[in-house]
C-alpha cells in the first residue's frame, strides 16, 4: 500500500498544482477512462512552432481517484516551461515506467523526478490507466495544437 | 437469522485461497461473477472425459450421448426458471441474449422493407420511425446500448422510466409507455442499486398498449426464485457465470410463440431447415438461434450449477442473501461517512450494495480493500447513466452470494474504515 500511495502522490492529490482551466489555449481535449468513468479536460498553451515550441501552460479540470489526480498535478510541474520535444521525451519515460512491470522496460530516473513516485502503480495493472489518463490527454492536446499550427 | 450452513464454502475451492501476501480471500464481487462449486467443474470435466462429441449431427454413440447431455442441460435450466426446454436458447452470455432480441427487431424491420420472407407473426418486430422503445434509467449497458443502436437503425425513439432518490423506479413515469411503445425492456434486479423492480405493473401497462416485454434477469435468477411464466413477460435474458455456472454460456428464455415469430440472429450451420444456393429456411426455436457448434460443456456445467442451487433451494438462497443484505445495510448505515447509493432497506432489494465514501474515490477505497484481501467492484458497473443520476462518477460495490457470511461484511466495514484513515478523511 505504501509503495503504491507514496507521500508525494498523496500530497499532490490533496493539493494539486496547476488545476483549473485557463486562457489562452491552442487545443482542448476531453479524455475519459471508460472502465471507471474518470475524466479530464485539458488545455495546452504553446509558444513557438513545432517541437521547439515551449509549453507555456497546461490547464486542466479532472475528476478521479488519487492516482489520476496526482498524476495530472505531477505532470503539470514536470512538463511546464519545457519544449515540446523535451516533454515528449519525458512522456516516453513515464510510459516506460508504467510498463516496467509488464515489459521490463527501464525508465530514466533523472528525467522523471517526482513522477518516479508512480513506480508502485506499475505493479497494479488496473491502476496504470489512472496514472496515464492525464499524460495521454496532454499528448493528444499537444499534437492537436501542433497540427492546427495554432501555437502563437 | 436465516443463513445457509457456512460449511458449503468448502464446495468452492477458490474461497480457501489467500491473496495479496497471505490474506484470506473475502469475495464480495458475486454480482460481477460468482465463484464455482466443484460440482460444476466436475460436470464439465466428466463431459470432456466421457461424452465429448459434436451435438445434433453424426449418428455415433458419443454423438448421441453428447446430444442427450446437452438437451438434458437445456431441460434442467429451463425447468429452473419455470420454462419449457423448447423455450430456452443458449447464447454466449446475457449480453448476446439481449442483442439477439434487438437484432430480431432490426432484422425484421430491414427484411420487411423490401418484402423478404419473415416468420409468421414477425410484424411485431417491425419498427417504424416514431415507434418507441422503453427502458429504465437503471439499466446495465447491455440492456441500453443495443436498444440505442436499434433506434439508430430504425428511426424508433428511446424513452425511459426515471428513478426516485431512494433508488427505485419512479412508477409515476409509467405513462412513458404509450400506444407508440413497441417494446419495454427492463432490469429485474439492478446490478448497481440492488433494487428488485416490480414486474407486474410494468407488464400490465405494456399489455394495455400491446408492447412486447423483455426482462434482464441476470441479477435475479441467481438470487431469488424466478418463474418466467408467472412473471408474464415475453423474453428473459440471464447469464450462466453469475449463477455458479461457467463463463461462455447465457440464456434467452422466450414464450414459444414469440420465439417462433423471431427471425434468426447468427446464421450458418445447425440453424437451418433447407439450404439451396438461392436461399435458406430456418429451423424452429431454439435451434434457429443456435448457429454453429454450441457451448455444450458450458451448458452442462450450468445445468450442474442449477442442480446445486436447486439442492439448496432458491427460497433458502434468497432468505440467506436477504439476511446478509439487511446485515450489510445496517453495518454500512452505522459507518460514518458512508452513503448507500440505492434503497437503504432490504425490502425488494438484493445484495448488490453500492456506496460512496465521503472524500474518497471508489478506486482508492477498492485499493485499500484489495490490500486486505477483500474483492469488491469499483467503477460505474456498466451503468454509467445510473451513476450520473445519483451524481457520482462511480461507486464501490459489495455484492453477496450464497457462500458469504456476516464475517465478510464485518471485514468490509473494517476495510472501509481503514481506507478512511489511510487517506485521512476520518
Amino acid at each position: 500500500m505504501d509503495a503504491l500511495y507514496q507521500e508525494i502522490i498523496l500530497d499532490h492529490y490533496r493539493n494539486p498544482v496547476g488545476k483549473g482551466l485557463r486562457e489562452p489555449h491552442e487545443a482542448e481535449v476531453h479524455h475519459v477512462n471508460p472502465t471507471c468513468g474518470d475524466e479530464i479536460t485539458l488545455r495546452v498553451h504553446l509558444a513557438g512552432d513545432g517541437e521547439d515550441a515551449r509549453i507555456e501552460d497546461i490547464s486542466y479540470d479532472n475528476q478521479g481517484c488519487s492516482i489520476s489526480q496526482a498524476s495530472a498535478s505531477v505532470m503539470y510541474e514536470l512538463l511546464l516551461h519545457h519544449t515540446v520535444a523535451e516533454a515528449l521525451a519525458t512522456h516516453e519515460q513515464f510510459l516506460a515506467l508504467m510498463n516496467s512491470a509488464t515489459d521490463g522496460s527501464a525508465a530514466d530516473e533523472e528525467v522523471l523526478g517526482d513522477a518516479l513516485a508512480f513506480s508502485g502503480v506499475a505493479k497494479y495493472p488496473a491502476r496504470v490507466k489512472c496514472a496515464l489518463l492525464s499524460w495521454m490527454a496532454w499528448k493528444d492536446a499537444v499534437s492537436q495544437a501542433l497540427a492546427h499550427g495554432g501555437a502563437r | 437469522m436465516t443463513l445457509l450452513d457456512p460449511a458449503l464454502r468448502a464446495d468452492f475451492p477458490i474461497l480457501s485461497r489467500t491473496v495479496r501476501g497471505g490474506k484470506p480471500l473475502v469475495y464480495l464481487d458475486t454480482a460481477a461473477t460468482s465463484q464455482k462449486p466443484v460440482a460444476v467443474l466436475e460436470a464439465e470435466r466428466e463431459f470432456y472425459e466421457q461424452r465429448n462429441a459434436a451435438v445434433h449431427r453424426g449418428a455415433h454413440f458419443l454423438a448421441e450421448q453428447a446430444t442427450d447431455a446437452f438437451e438434458s442441460a437445456r431441460s434442467i435450466i429451463a425447468g429452473f426458471v419455470g420454462g419449457r426446454p423448447q423455450e430456452l436458447v443458449f447464447t454466449r452470455n446475457a449480453t448476446e441474449s439481449l442483442n439477439l432480441v434487438t437484432h430480431a427487431f432490426s432484422s425484421a424491420t430491414a427484411k420487411h422493407a423490401h418484402g423478404a420472407p419473415l416468420p409468421e407473426g414477425a410484424e411485431r418486430f417491425v419498427l417504424r420511425p416514431g415507434d418507441e422503445v422503453v427502458v429504465t434509467e437503471m439499466e446495465h449497458h447491455a440492456n441500453l446500448v443495443p436498444w440505442q443502436e436499434l433506434c439508430d437503425m430504425t428511426g424508433a425513439v428511446l424513452r425511459w422510466i426515471g428513478l426516485t432518490d431512494d433508488g427505485r423506479l419512479d412508477l409515476a413515469d409509467l405513462d412513458v409507455i404509450t400506444e407508440r411503445t413497441r417494446v419495454v425492456s427492463f432490469v429485474h434486479q439492478s446490478n448497481i442499486l440492488g433494487t428488485i423492480n416490480p414486474v407486474a405493473p410494468i407488464v400490465a401497462r405494456a399489455r394495455e398498449v400491446g408492447a412486447l416485454v423483455v426482462l434482464d434477469a441476470c441479477q435475479s435468477v441467481p438470487h431469488v426464485p424466478v418463474d418466467v411464466h408467472a412473471l408474464g413477460v415475453d423474453l428473459v435474458a440471464f447469464s450462466g457465470h453469475k449463477m455458479l455456472g461457467p463463463t461462455g454460456v447465457g440464456c434467452l428464455w422466450g414464450r414459444a410463440e414469440v420465439l417462433a415469430s423471431m427471425p434468426p440472429f447468427n446464421t450458418g450451420g445447425s440453424m437451418i431447415a433447407v439450404v439451396t444456393m438461392e436461399r435458406s429456411t430456418f429451423a424452429d426455436p431454439p435451434q434457429r438461434f443456435e448457429a454453429g457448434t454450441p457451448n455444450v460443456a458450458q451448458a452442462i456445467g450450468l445445468a450442474a450449477a442449477v442442480q446445486y442451487l436447486d439442492k439448496l433451494g432458491m427460497p433458502a438462497v434468497a432468505a440467506h442473501e436477504h439476511t446478509l443484505t439487511e446485515y450489510a445495510l445496517a453495518a454500512l448505515a452505522d459507518a460514518p461517512g458512508v452513503r448507500i447509493i440505492g434503497p437503504s432497506t432490504a425490502e425488494d432489494r438484493g445484495g448488490a450494495i453500492s456506496f460512496a465514501v465521503d472524500g474518497l474515490h471508489p478506486h482508492d477505497v477498492g485499493q485499500v480493500l484489495d490490500d486486505e484481501g477483500i474483492a469488491v467492484r469499483v467503477g460505474h458497473h456498466c451503468a454509467w447513466p445510473t451513476c450520473r443520476r445519483y451524481g457520482v462518477p462511480a461507486t464501490t460495490r459489495a455484492s453477496v452470494g450464497l457462500y458469504n457470511q456476516p464475517a465478510d461484511i464485518d471485514a468490509l466495514v473494517v476495510g472501509v474504515r481503514r481506507a478512511q484513515r489511510f487517506f485521512g478523511v476520518a
